[in-house]
């Protein structure tokens, strides 16, 4: 078939992210040299974000198996059992080189990915969490833009769906300041029964894209974008950005939903990186069937595009679903509808060979197998590195800095100030679910109909992953899990976004096998399954890699809705206490010690697994008891800064007193998986089952701290003063 | 005591306004094609971004087949709540006094904010004077009109409130008949503590329904 | 024929995003910019030319907030 004179060489293979081995794979798997159609898909699917080359061996070590799980890695989708006859569909994904290049549109448009792969499994999105990194905002202009472009098109995109962003996270660190990270993350619910697979069944099957029409946007974003380093002449690859449309989407899911209700598809699958190519290959692996496609059937945006750009464009908002050749015309019926247009544009055979014609012409024939299961993985050759990869932060507290001091910069840093500024661009009520909205405590919360509630949150502190990979990312896991604790959720499921450097360096590929071994153990211990997730690698630039960023999503349940945690304190006169630690906390890879531009050390202090999931399960079950009044759980800032937060979303203050201590600033400062602020009647602190030590009561308008005789003391003006700064990033 | 809540493409709290009127009464979705207001006894135009906001926000919607019979009903004197973009429509539809531009701080704006009862329609009846707790979500909600002395005031922003700089603190004005009422705080999503630590939204759907309860 | 209107926001009312607009040019290094104000373009082909009045009254601008002018 192929005519010789106009195969691609070799080079033009190798420009398109291919290694000159892969390229005589594929020429074996062929029994000839690809043509022009037939490399482009090769190109994508062989990718490293579609084929997981460098990770595929480490995720398959995680746990993914428990007695709740609908669906587990490999579908569009995680999703979990929460009763009644429903289900939780959840999962991150990144959308990190393209937000470099065009943060409102990647933002967007990562937004927009995840909740298809929601809706693709029959699941109603019901809301969105966004993961994000950014350079220091206070010495970069850059950062800044692409923060308040990022959160723009995140808000854009979610409001205009009417799907709720409850929750989220964003952290500044200078190594991300020529790699950002958008990770975006969403969940949907389903009746178990209504939720469908992606196989494609059915030797004769029709095929049917419905959706938007197909240009050019996004030609070689998953192979040219995710799997590069990004420099200078990345202002080149703006347009491989994809634009979204949310009104696009918003009909595409009701009418996907729709089909699903009348029992109208075998299956369904969303078009994401790699466009048509991916999802039809996908679809006929799954299935282990063939599919036949013709891309002059696809409705087309721009005129006289190649069969090869068809294959490969990453337009938005589009789906692709397999109907019987009977219900076709329902189908179209309930598409024009939603007025999106359904075409059919191929059929399911058993030839077990991706075919695509161009009207009666044939233009390209690939075994499915070699396409999507035969792309080489490979073996990472991990190296502990010898040197510090990172510099050292920035010093922005001097060395004879007071508590009272330390405690305002730390409430006014980047990492820990509110983020409300950001939070209220989103909006967090559309579907009337939100029982907890951001700020109100760890989690979010959404009510289910039985009266049940989901606690969502999304971690990942990259900086403790960077100081040790292993201990940083069981800290992550262990943050999650605390946050949900913390509303009194029990954790149901994990997804997670691996995001990192170049794999084939040494030093990375030890960054993230350490990383999947901790991720593994944590998961584990707390007998929590992991889902499904993704992973983004190269994220590297001269001046070397990302902090290892492990992003954690978990979702965990409640049996009532009403009895959901707060994270501030409640009522004058309740005594305050520091629950849970067994160890003591330590400034190693703390804020305060970033703030103090001490470089990071070689390791953190070690967890002990059983007894941090013995804490987790008392919070959690005096929560739900109805024990306290508040529960918060001690993270970036230490102790202190922990009490502070409570009061400020309390709005009342608290007077505290420590003792004595030889070690104050580790006392108030440090940072440790497993520890609470949490505040009710004495008598039920007490009782809790777990290290506790009671430290003050809740009253007055001032934080009040004694220790080792010493007292300090902050106005709640002044705390909400420091607090507040992120605000000027929002003029 | 039925409820019809208009459903556009891009529609977003169209379920949630009809879950808050069916705490009151029952509640049906009018489809926007659909030249068929199935009887009710109140419309309700809810808050999304009808047709993407193309254009100008409400623009198109304004035109849609049921918006015909929605009119047709307000000049009988039924009554109508426009809630965010259902203002915006009903702005542009002619059936309110004013406009809805960019917020001042040119963002998207989620907040729970105060609001006060200045004035009586059918939604309002036997509130005025009350202090409600509302969220507000919009980019688009600052009100206008050229002529603010005549517009019948229902609603106004507590003192310090106001999140998008609206004329004289203007969160909702209804027509001069009373049986009109537009609003850019969303009282749908205050009728539960359990969901909005507010159930003051509810009190417009119930003055609805009482008024019609003894018309 | 090919027809552009140009939709301005009526002087008088507040324009933030030309504010925005005035606010961030000098922050590039352009100095001398006053008075800036952000519409909106409609392109469009028409047979009646004697309609975009009409159009536009009734669509394309909102007479009460908005100026627009019919450029040929």
């Amino acid at each position: 078939m192929p005519d010789v004179a106009t195969l691609p060489s070799i080079e033009e293979a190798v420009a398109l992210g291919l290694t000159r081995d892969e390229y005589a794979l594929i020429v074996d798997k062929l029994g000839r040299p690809p043509n022009q159609v037939e490399l482009a898909m090769f190109s994508l699917l062989w990718s490293e974000h579609c084929a997981y080359k460098h990770s595929k061996l480490l995720l398959k070590t995680l746990p993914t198996e428990g007695r709740h799980v609908v669906m587990g890695p490999g579908e569009n989708a995680g999703a979990v059992a929460v009763g009644d006859g429903l289900a939780v569909a959840f999962k991150v994904e990144s959308h990190n080189h393209p937000s470099a290049v065009e943060p409102f549109q990647g933002a967007a448009t990562g937004v927009g990915g995840i909740l298809r792969d929601i809706f693709a499994l029959g699941a109603r999105p019901i809301a969105v969490l966004d993961s994000l990194r950014f350079g220091e905002p206070g010495s970069s202009g850059r950062s800044r833009y692409l923060l308040d472009r990022a959160v723009a098109g995140i808000g854009h995109y979610g409001n205009s769906i009417g799907v709720p962003t409850i929750g989220g996270e964003v952290y500044f660190e200078a190594p991300y300041e020529q790699n950002c990270l958008v990770n975006a993350m969403a969940l949907g619910l389903a009746p178990i029964d209504r939720m469908i697979r992606s196989a494609a069944a059915g030797v004769g099957n029709v095929v049917v894209l419905f959706g938007a029409s197909t240009g050019r946007d996004g030609i070689g974003g998953a192979s040219v974008l995710a799997s590069a380093e990004l420099d200078e002449a990345d202002g080149d690859k703006r347009p491989s950005v994809q634009v979204g449309d949310p009104f696009a989407e918003k009909k595409l899911m009701e009418c996907s939903l729709e089909l699903l209700e009348r029992g109208l598809l075998v299956s369904l699958q969303d078009l994401g990186a790699a466009g048509l190519t991916s999802s039809a290959s996908e679809m006929a692996s799954k299935g282990g069937v063939g599919i036949d496609l013709d891309v002059a059937r696809v409705p087309l945006r721009e005129a006289d595009m190649e069969p090869f750009e068809i294959m490969v464009s990453e337009s938005q908002e589009r789906m692709l679903c397999v109907c019987e050749p009977a219900r076709l015309d329902e189908v179209l019926a309930v598409c024009a509808r939603w007025e999106v247009h359904g075409t059919a544009i191929g059929e399911v055979t058993d030839t077990g060979a991706m075919r695509i014609y161009r009207g009666d012409e044939l233009v390209g024939d690939v075994p499915v197998t070699a396409l999507v299961d035969d792309c080489p993985v490979y073996e990472l050759a991990p190296a502990r590195p010898r040197a510090p990869l990172y510099p050292a932060p920035v010093a922005t507290l001097t060395a004879d800095v007071s508590v009272r001091e330390a405690l305002l910069a730390l409430l006014g840093s980047p990492n820990v100030a509110s983020r409300r500024a950001l939070f209220e661009q989103y909006d967090s009520i559309v579907q009337s679910r939100t029982v907890r909205r951001p700020e109100q405590a760890d989690a979010a919360v959404l009510v289910l109909p039985d009266g049940s509630a989901l606690g969502v949150s999304i971690d990942g502190n990259g900086r403790r992953v960077a100081a040790d990979p292993y201990a940083g990312t069981i800290a992550a896991v262990l943050e999650c899990a605390a946050n949900l604790a913390c509303v009194g959720a029990e954790p149901l499921g994990v997804t997670n976004n691996l995001n990192f450097g170049n794999p084939e360096k040494p030093h990375v590929a030890w960054q993230l096998s350490e990383a999947v071994r901790g991720l593994g153990e944590a998961c584990r211990a707390l007998g929590v399954p992991v889902t499904g997730g993704n992973v983004s690698l190269y994220n590297e630039a001269a001046a070397g890699p990302i902090y290892p960023t492990p992003v954690i999503g978990m979702v965990g349940q409640l049996p009532d809705a009403r009895g959901a945690g707060r994270l501030g304190f409640a009522r004058e006169g309740d005594a305050v206490a520091l629950v849970g630690w067994n160890a003591a906390p330590s400034l190693a890879a703390s804020e305060l010690s970033k703030l103090r531009g001490e470089p990071l050390p070689d390791a953190l202090p070690e967890v002990d697994l059983a007894r941090e999931r013995a804490v987790l399960e008392a919070i959690r079950d005096a929560v739900r008891a109805g024990a306290l009044s508040s529960c918060h759980d001690v993270a970036e800032g230490g102790f202190l800064v922990a009490v502070a937060e409570a009061c400020l979303a309390g709005s009342v203050g608290a007077t505290l007193d420590l003792g004595a201590s030889d070690d104050a600033w580790t006392l108030l400062f440090g940072e440790r998986p497993g520890g609470f602020v949490v505040s009710g009647r004495r008598e039920a602190l007490e009782a809790l089952d777990v290290p506790v030590e009671v430290v003050g009561t809740v009253g007055g308008e001032e934080l009040k701290l004694t220790i080792s005789g010493e007292t300090t003391r902050w106005s709640l003006g002044d705390l909400s003063a420091a607090h507040a700064a992120l605000a000027k990033l929002f003029p | 005591m039925k409820f019809g809540v208009v459903r556009f493409p891009g529609s977003c709290d169209d379920v949630d306004a009809q879950l808050a009127a069916s705490r009151v009464g029952e509640a049906v979705l009018l489809w926007h094609a659909d030249r068929d207001l199935q009887g009710v006894d109140a419309v309700v135009v809810p808050g999304g971004f009808s047709y993407g906001d193309y254009l100008r926000v409400g623009a198109i919607a304004r035109f849609a087949p049921v918006m015909e019979e929605v009119i047709e009903f307000a000049r009988a004197g039924g009554p109508v709540l426009g809630i965010c973009n259902g203002f915006q429509v009903l702005c542009e539809a002619g059936l309110l006094p004013g406009a809805l531009l960019p917020n001042v701080g040119l963002r998207f704006l989620c907040r729970q904010v105060d609001v006060d009862v200045e004035g009586e329609c059918a939604f309002t009846h036997g509130l005025v004077g009350e202090r409600l707790s509302i969220p507000v979500k919009h980019t688009t909600g600052r009100y206008y009109a050229p002529d603010p002395d005549r517009v019948r005031v229902v609603l106004r922003y507590a003192p310090g409130e106001n999140p998008n700089g609206s004329l004289n603190d203007i969160a909702g004005v209804c027509n001069e008949a009373g049986n009109v009422m537009g609003l850019m705080p969303h009282p749908e999503h205050a009728v539960d503590e359990l969901v909005g630590g507010s159930a003051d939204g509810l009190k417009l759907f119930a003055s609805a329904a009482a008024v019609l309860s003894h018309a | 024929m090919r027809a552009r209107v140009l939709i301005r926001p009526k002087a008088g009312i507040l324009d933030p995003q030309g504010i925005a607009v005035e606010r961030a040019l000098p922050a590039l290094g352009f100095g001398g910019v006053s008075n800036v104000h952000v519409g909106r373009l409609v392109e469009l082909d028409v047979e009646d030319a004697g309609q975009l009045d009409d159009m536009c009254r009734k669509l394309l601008a909102n007479p009460l907030i908005e100026d627009y002018e019919i450029v040929r």
